[in-house]
């Protein structure tokens, strides 16, 4: 069983669509859990519909909806205070170092993040990559295993299949509840998989029962 | 925010006029538009508390969406595809165009104290 499980994403709800369920499952093992979050996403798009945010009043709002979706999921939050979309162009050395004295306080046997170049966003990428950092830098003795998540459209060719599936439809009601406490975001992004009404439910279904990741190799 | 009343926001720029403002500028098509369409292009820019000072400031009208354009002492700013605007207790103007799903496409904020980073 693991010791202590520590979620780094970047976005107020990357953690609620990417591992809900995978941190759910370790809840329910009465794994503790700690997310450690980038940004407000002060940059976000989604504005509520009709909007309720604007560009000012939007990292307050999705500060409480990150906080609400954290007791959903029953786990323990600390924010980085980094800026949405801005994480690529920091000093990376400089994040890598933040997360590591953030993880040798923490001491989990696990990590999950984002993989590297294969996240999409350019915060998940860059958040992702000093996640990795981070741990390499631990000593060798007391590094966590990594899990990185990618969600690019060519993962596949090119790093192949994830070595870990984690069906997680016991919990996609949790994993539901915790999307839907951002509610800035969560009806924007879950409209945008399937236009037709009619299938909405089956299509987030189908999509977001399933958690995968890569369990990441240290090559020194 | 609501949607623009013209006269209220050319009101509002020109109370800006000939003073230090600090600018928050930005427009985005959603760090997802190629993830989700592959003939798309990620597109994005992004200024927040640029400090400028322009003397004529205007709203003009186009369909459903308006322009606002700033002219600086050397150059120029503006926005195109705002339709919602508000101005806030501690004096910012704000202007945003949202498409039809209520995502931000653009803001542009003036405001005589930063932004909060």
């Amino acid at each position: 069983m693991e010791k202590h499980v520590v979620v780094i994403y970047p976005h107020p709800d990357d953690e609620s669509f990417g591992a809900a369920g995978t941190i759910t499952q370790f809840r329910k093992q009465g794994v503790p859990v700690t997310y450690l979050c980038g940004t407000l996403g002060e940059m976000g798009r989604n504005m509520g519909m009709p909007p309720f945010a604007n560009r000012e009043t939007l990292p307050e709002i999705r500060r409480e909806e990150l906080v609400n979706a954290c007791n959903v999921l029953d786990v323990d939050l600390k924010m980085l205070g980094y800026r949405d979309k801005t994480i690529e162009y920091e000093d990376r050395a400089e994040v890598a170092s933040h997360l590591k004295g953030m993880l040798e306080e923490i001491e989990p046997s696990l990590v999950i993040t984002h993989y590297p170049d294969y996240a999409v966003h350019p915060d998940h990428n860059a958040l992702g990559s000093a996640a990795v950092e981070a741990v390499r830098l631990m000593d060798v003795r007391k590094r966590p295993v990594v899990w990185a998540q990618a969600i690019s459209n060519n993962y596949e060719a090119d790093i192949g299949k994830p070595e870990i599936t984690n069906d997680i439809s016991d919990y996609f009601d949790t994993k539901m509840g915790a999307i839907r406490a951002h509610s800035s975001q969560a009806s924007g992004i879950l409209r945008q998989f399937e236009p037709e009404e009619q299938n909405i439910d089956e299509d987030i279904k189908r999509r977001f029962s399933t958690e995968e990741f890569f369990i990441w190799e240290f090559r020194d | 925010m609501k949607p623009i009343d013209m006269n209220h926001v050319q009101e509002n720029l020109d109370y800006f006029i000939d003073k230090q403002v600090y600018v928050h500028l930005e427009t985005t098509n959603g760090a997802y538009a190629s993830h989700l369409n592959k003939k798309a292009y990620n597109v994005g820019a992004y200024i927040r508390n640029a400090q400028v000072s322009f003397n004529q400031a205007k709203i003009v009208k186009d369909g459903n969406i308006h322009r606002v354009g700033l002219k600086l002492e050397m150059g120029w700013i503006y926005a195109e595809g705002l339709t919602d605007w508000e101005m806030t207790e501690d004096n910012k103007l704000l202007l945003a165009g949202h498409d039809r799903e209520g995502r931000l496409m653009v803001a542009l904020e003036l405001s005589e104290t930063p932004f909060n980073y």
